[in-house]
């Protein structure tokens, strides 16, 4: 992948200033009518799933009290990673999107949650929603590209510490949550001397307390608890395997979002004066989504609508559904790459590119990599409209 | 863990000066720890939503149609409601389609053993929270709700001679009055206004206390009567200047009143309750006020309160400036911002903290602002 700018094919080069400003329009009105009709129904989508949540982490824990018994620790053990997934993706990030906020209740709300997580609520929301998601894929600005620890585009000078990286990812993905933690701190950002040394203590300490409460939940707590039935062992296990499966399933969700192939990258430069249109299109070419089912979809917090989400990154998670309909629509319409695929297949993608390119360009290109752009017709852009109008009359 | 859920001593220790390092407080730690990031009470509203100690809801226990749009909710209310005088009001919030909205509503119970208390409300046309109160609540509901607030009660020392002043559903402070005192006062004249005799709130018990010479009951009906005026009230209560008075009603009827107290050098023997404050209509721009900066800035209706407070030297939170990352929302308390993107209005009572982003929003008349 290299820069959208910098490529020879362009894949928005079809589209003319007045294209974009009436696709900028038509995801106004799509946002619009989303607003317009969240309520009640979506307000108790939102309660059941936290309910749901909570009522599956208690009985989980209360099943691994007596996890030396082989079928409580399954149990137990499956009940709480799922509970954490839950808790993390679906509720937390939506939360903390400000996707809830509109109910106006204090208890969800964006400004009050806090998640199980290693990062702490407020430094997580400047580096996702600040960073992450305004200046999305752009190269040396978004730093969800590769988390300053890899090689993410051909056009990033090669280093031999770039052989490494496929493993660097998997070791990431395993710790993922102290990963995100780490680079919400701007650790990088800071070894290089380019971050304030007093805000860097401050951040440093609220991580440190963050990691050692839920450490403490995990690793102490609940196995004592455990203790009196003689499954603390056990229990201590379940805890960590959920964290474990837990930060798997988080990392692949997340690679899947803006990795897989396909998926375009920007220069610094491109987005100095971008219209409102001119954002949505970064967005929508700059994510891929995930096909499946609505377990699926649930599971990675709707995530899987990745597009959607950053097109609308506060509107409720739970119509991204519905959304997608048309997004995919206006994709056809306005001859845009809707990159989407099963969640083996992103994975495997996304672990392509990883691969791909901790090899330095010249050898890369010796070997062949299964490329999965197709370019796209326009089926209705509208600065061609008009042709069409009179060819008809 | 069921155990210590249902009985542990989360809330008696909550409620305890920090510091302090009795067994409570060391278990309430402890119990802290184990279910981190979350609060221990956070796990209790799944099962007892009223047991919390930090904040006060209720459960509706039973809703009595009054007239054909007024009904009482009687409500118990969670275990730190302290209590109200009567007269006072509550704030109570309710989820209309989804958005958490508040309103104040005047205790009309007596004296009750089991706990519960009764508010009483009048739908109004337009009005999205006395409406959804009237039509949509349900009989084991949880509503939020705020502990006993206001002054319009009778002082320790009961008057002899009263006057009680009221207009459509300003009824509802006096009857939570009545309810509780009327066996203890001597001279009561009630001076009551309604559109027509079937829209008396409390109808049957007012004028079974008027047969019973409780109260000199004066019912007035606007359709047929007009609304009354200074002329009328010195002809139905001649001695009105002799009396501790208590109004409560429409803002046009209780200004009329405080000019003719006023007037005549009674003003503080009037004792008025507004239940909606004056709202000021949405306007383009305004003064916003930061309330803990104490600062003052005047801001157009046509670019974001963040912009023009960082112009004017205020440290404001701020984050993506388009609207997605809600980095920068501040509590507003009163007033009305409109949403740069949408037109759309948002505007808080007294009281409130409505959570707006200052990215995108521009004062829409005077507002205040958490910050």
């Amino acid at each position: 992948m290299t820069a959208l700018q910098k490529k020879e094919h362009n894949p928005v080069a079809h589209m003319t200033p007045e294209d974009i400003d009436s696709l900028g329009k038509e995801l106004d009105a799509v946002r619009a009518e989303i607003i317009d009709s969240r309520g009640a129904k979506d307000a108790a989508y939102i309660r059941r799933t936290i309910d749901v949540q909570r009522k599956l982490e208690l009985g989980s824990r209360a099943v691994l009290l007596f996890s030396k018994y082989k079928p409580a620790f399954a149990l137990g053990t499956a009940g709480l990673t799922v509970s954490k997934i839950l808790e993390n993706m679906e509720i937390g990030h939506n939360v903390m999107h400000g996707q809830w906020d509109w109910m106006r209740d204090p208890k969800i709300h964006s400004t009050t949650w806090e998640w199980d997580n290693a990062s702490p609520a407020d430094l997580w929301k400047h580096s996702h929603n600040e960073l992450h998601h305004t200046y999305t894929n752009v190269l040396g600005r978004d730093n969800d590209l590769g988390y300053g620890i890899m090689r993410v585009d051909e056009d990033q000078p090669w280093v031999p510490f770039y052989l490494g990286q496929p493993v660097w990812n998997f070791i990431n993905a395993c710790f993922f949550e102290y990963g995100i933690a780490a680079y919400d701190l701007e650790l990088g950002k800071y070894m290089k001397g380019r971050k304030d040394k007093a805000v860097f203590k401050r951040d440093l300490g609220k991580v440190g307390q963050k990691v050692r409460n839920q450490m403490t939940r995990d690793y102490v707590i609940h196995p004592l608890l455990a203790a009196p039935t003689g499954s603390w062992g056990t229990t201590l296990m379940a805890n960590a395997l959920s964290n474990l499966g837990r930060n798997l399933w988080t990392h692949s969700v997340i690679m899947c979002g803006h990795f897989p192939e396909g998926v375009e990258t920007f220069t610094k430069t491109s987005i100095e004066g971008e219209s409102r249109g001119e954002w949505y299109l970064r967005q929508m070419i700059g994510s891929a989504n995930i096909s499946g089912s609505k377990a699926m979809h649930i599971a990675t917090g709707n995530l899987s609508y990745q597009i959607e989400h950053h097109l609308f990154p506060d509107l409720p998670s739970n119509r991204y559904a519905e959304i997608s309909v048309k997004v995919r629509d206006i994709c056809e319409r306005y001859g845009l790459q809707y990159t989407s695929g099963p969640l083996p297949k992103q994975v495997a993608s996304a672990w392509m590119k990883v691969i791909r390119l901790s090899l330095p360009n010249h050898i890369a290109a010796k070997v062949k990599f299964p490329s999965r752009r197709k370019p796209v017709t326009p089926t209705a852009l509208p600065s061609r409209r008009v042709d069409t109008g009179e060819v008809a009359a | 863990m069921a155990h210590l859920l249902s009985d542990g001593p989360t809330q008696n220790a909550a409620g305890r000066a920090p510091g302090g390092a009795g067994w409570r407080s060391r278990a309430f730690k402890l119990l802290k720890a184990t279910t981190t990031p979350l609060l221990p009470e956070d796990y209790v509203d799944l099962f007892d939503p009223l047991r919390t100690s930090t904040v006060l809801r209720a459960r509706v226990v039973d809703i009595v149609a009054e007239t054909e749009d007024a009904a009482t909710v009687v409500l118990r209310p969670g275990r730190t409601w302290r209590g109200h005088v009567p007269g006072q009001y509550i704030r109570i919030g309710v989820d209309v389609d989804g958005v958490r909205m508040w309103r104040a509503y005047s205790v009309t119970s007596g004296p009750r053993e089991d706990g519960c208390i009764a508010i009483t409300i009048k739908a109004i046309t337009g009005g999205a929270v006395s409406t959804h109160l009237v039509e949509s609540l349900k009989v084991g509901q949880i509503v939020q709700m705020e502990q006993a607030d206001g002054a319009f009660v009778l002082p320790e020392v009961l008057p002899h001679k009263i006057l009680l002043l009221t207009g459509g559903s300003g009824i509802t402070p006096v009857m939570g009055i009545l309810r509780h005192a009327v066996e203890d006062l001597d001279d009561v004249i009630l001076l009551h206004s309604a559109p027509r005799p079937e829209d008396v709130i409390f109808a049957d018990e007012l004028r079974e206390l008027g047969a019973n010479d409780r109260i000199t009951l004066v019912e007035r009906h606007t359709d047929e009567h007009g609304l009354m005026d200074t002329v009328e009230l010195e002809a139905l209560v001649p001695d009105w200047r002799e009396r501790e008075t208590w109004a409560c009603g429409p803002a046009g009827m209780l200004e009329m009143l405080e000019g003719h107290w006023q007037q005549a050098g009674h003003a503080h023997r009037l004792h008025t309750e507004r239940f909606r404050p004056a709202l000021a209509e949405p306007g383009e721009g305004g003064t916003v006020y930061f309330t803990k900066a104490d600062r003052e800035i005047e801001c157009d209706g046509a670019r974001p309160i963040l912009d023009i407070g960082e112009e004017a030297g205020v440290l404001m939170p701020s984050g993506c400036r388009m609207g997605i990352c809600y980095g920068c929302v501040l509590p507003m308390r009163e007033g009305s911002v409109r949403d740069l993107r949408t037109g759309e209005v948002t505007s808080a009572t007294p009281g409130d903290g409505i959570l707006i982003q200052t990215c995108i929003s521009a004062a829409a008349g005077r507002c205040d602002l958490v910050l």
